[in-house]
């Protein structure tokens, strides 16, 4: 991994984020619910995940008036996404100056074949992975935080699930493997024989894993806390329950202590309906935005 | 052995966690007001300021915090040194005035302008140059007399102590230099 000042302070921004809530936002009251709600982030979008897999075409990066106006209102990090390999929309959200990057499949990819080089930005990237192969791939290009792709839109946390075991068996095979084994897994993985090393060396990633995609109620927030995740995305999972407020708060409390079990009990209490959700084997394959990306 | 805190709300506590390891302290992760309790020391960690004093409040630690760094040493770093500032400008948030310091956050702008620079330390009778990193990093504006100013970046001082609290605007937790907590350490032993 390079070892510059750049990167650190990238990691660094995302060390700042950990114990936390990111928020999916499409408004700036929306931002002022979630900033209020303590989330430590939001993530400015034209459409929450299941309205752009309601509304179907191509999904692009937010109107820039959009995410001016969010960032007018809250003080803490503003977030948007790009589309996967779409390094012109990472330019232009680089001079809007967010504050993170998300490089992400719940956009419409705009390259089948190459993700954006993140080295080449000041602004620090996330991306989404479903195994450790892919994280690493995207830490090679630069990310400087991985999450999970789950199913977005879906309020299923189903695959979020699948993908952070996966990342979380990857990592413990690794750390029993001889060192002469490394770089026939690394063939395996298609990752890049140092990144293996090191991940052998540190027992974790390089880079922080945060988890995304179906998280809907807090005791998702604490299951995905407890399988390995260093804080929680939510998208849809706010904005389309009855009571976004209450939601969020519990949500954020059920993330900081996602080990008192007494404390999620008392905060789940009476939240109202959480989002529908969607079972997975209900979406059709092509409708899967957890395929995009490679 | 004296215990020393890390408030664990959120923010990146493991990292001061892994800095007060390896100079061989015990340390506690504190979430709970009974986390506080046994611990000597207090680390209020880099994150998010707002989201810390919510959880603070919301966790009845915010009382909880004031009444230990009374007598026992407390030392913020960035976020940190916002929430035990005595005011913070242009913005009516709440603060827990432990620090007579006035602070501007997020003075240096959003992450692209985040930066690593040299720092010029005078701590103990010693000068030394450190590395600072500065993430979304605040400002302090004004101090009062009782304040001394025990680091600087260029015209800023960037690290502050009142009696038993120590304050910086920058992440030593988020270098291999440990200087800066051994000298913490000394504060809590007294």
């Amino acid at each position: 991994m390079r070892d510059s000042k750049d990167i650190k302070l990238k990691i660094g921004l995302a060390e700042m984020l950990k114990g936390g809530v990111i928020m999916d936002v499409t408004t700036p009251d929306q931002a002022k619910i979630a900033e209020d709600a303590g989330a430590v982030a939001v993530m400015a979008l034209e459409r929450i995940p299941a309205d752009i897999r309601a509304h179907g075409g191509v999904a692009r990066m937010s109107d820039p008036k959009v995410i001016k106006a969010i960032q007018n209102v809250v003080s803490i990090p503003v977030m948007a996404k790009c589309r996967i390999g779409h390094f012109a929309e990472a330019q232009i959200l680089e001079a809007l100056g967010v504050d993170f990057i998300d490089e992400s499949e719940v956009l419409t990819p705009a390259d089948e074949e190459f993700h954006v080089d993140k080295w080449k930005f000041k602004v620090p990237f996330v991306c989404g992975c479903r195994d450790l192969g892919e994280a690493l791939r995207r830490i090679a290009e630069g990310a400087a935080m991985i999450r999970t792709k789950g199913e977005a839109g879906s309020g299923n946390i189903v695959e979020a699930v699948r993908h952070m075991r996966t990342v979380q068996q990857g990592i413990k095979k690794i750390t029993v493997l001889g060192d002469e084994e490394l770089v026939t897994e690394a063939k395996n993985l298609g990752a890049p024989v140092e990144l293996v090393r090191e991940v052998k060396k540190l027992g974790r990633l390089p880079v922080p894993n945060f988890s995304a995609g179906g998280v809907a109620t807090p005791a998702d927030a604490s299951l995905m806390m407890q399988l390995g995740a260093e804080t929680v995305f939510v998208g849809s999972g706010i904005f389309k329950s009855t009571d976004p407020e209450e939601r969020a708060k519990a949500i954020v409390s059920a993330t900081t202590h996602y080990m008192d079990f007494d404390l999620i009990a008392r905060v789940s209490e009476g939240l109202g309906e959480a989002m529908p959700g969607l079972e997975i084997a209900a979406i059709p394959e092509q409708e899967r935005m957890a395929k995009r990306g490679w | 052995m004296n215990r020393i805190g890390v408030l664990a709300l959120q923010g990146d506590f493991e990292k001061h966690k892994i800095t007060l390891d390896t100079l061989g302290q015990h340390t506690v992760l504190v979430r709970t007001k009974k986390d506080l309790d046994i611990c000597d020391g207090l680390v209020i960690p880099g994150g998010e300021s707002t989201t810390l004093t919510k959880l603070l409040k919301k966790h009845q630690l915010w009382e909880k915090v004031y009444n230990f760094a009374v007598e026992k040493p407390v030392f913020g770093t960035c976020a940190g040194l916002i929430i035990l500032s005595r005011q913070i400008v242009k913005e009516p948030v709440e603060t827990l005035d432990l620090i007579d310091i006035v602070t501007e956050r997020n003075a240096y702008g959003r992450q692209i302008d985040s930066f690593i620079d040299e720092l010029d330390i005078k701590m103990s009778g010693m000068e030394y140059k450190f590395e600072g990193v500065f993430i979304r990093a605040p400002k302090i504006v004004s101090s009062g007399k009782n304040v001394t100013p025990l680091a600087w970046h260029r015209q800023n001082v960037v690290m502050v102590e009142q009696n038993n609290i120590l304050a910086a605007t920058f992440h030593p937790e988020l270098t291999n230099d440990t200087r800066i907590h051994e000298y913490f350490l000394t504060k809590v032993k007294g």
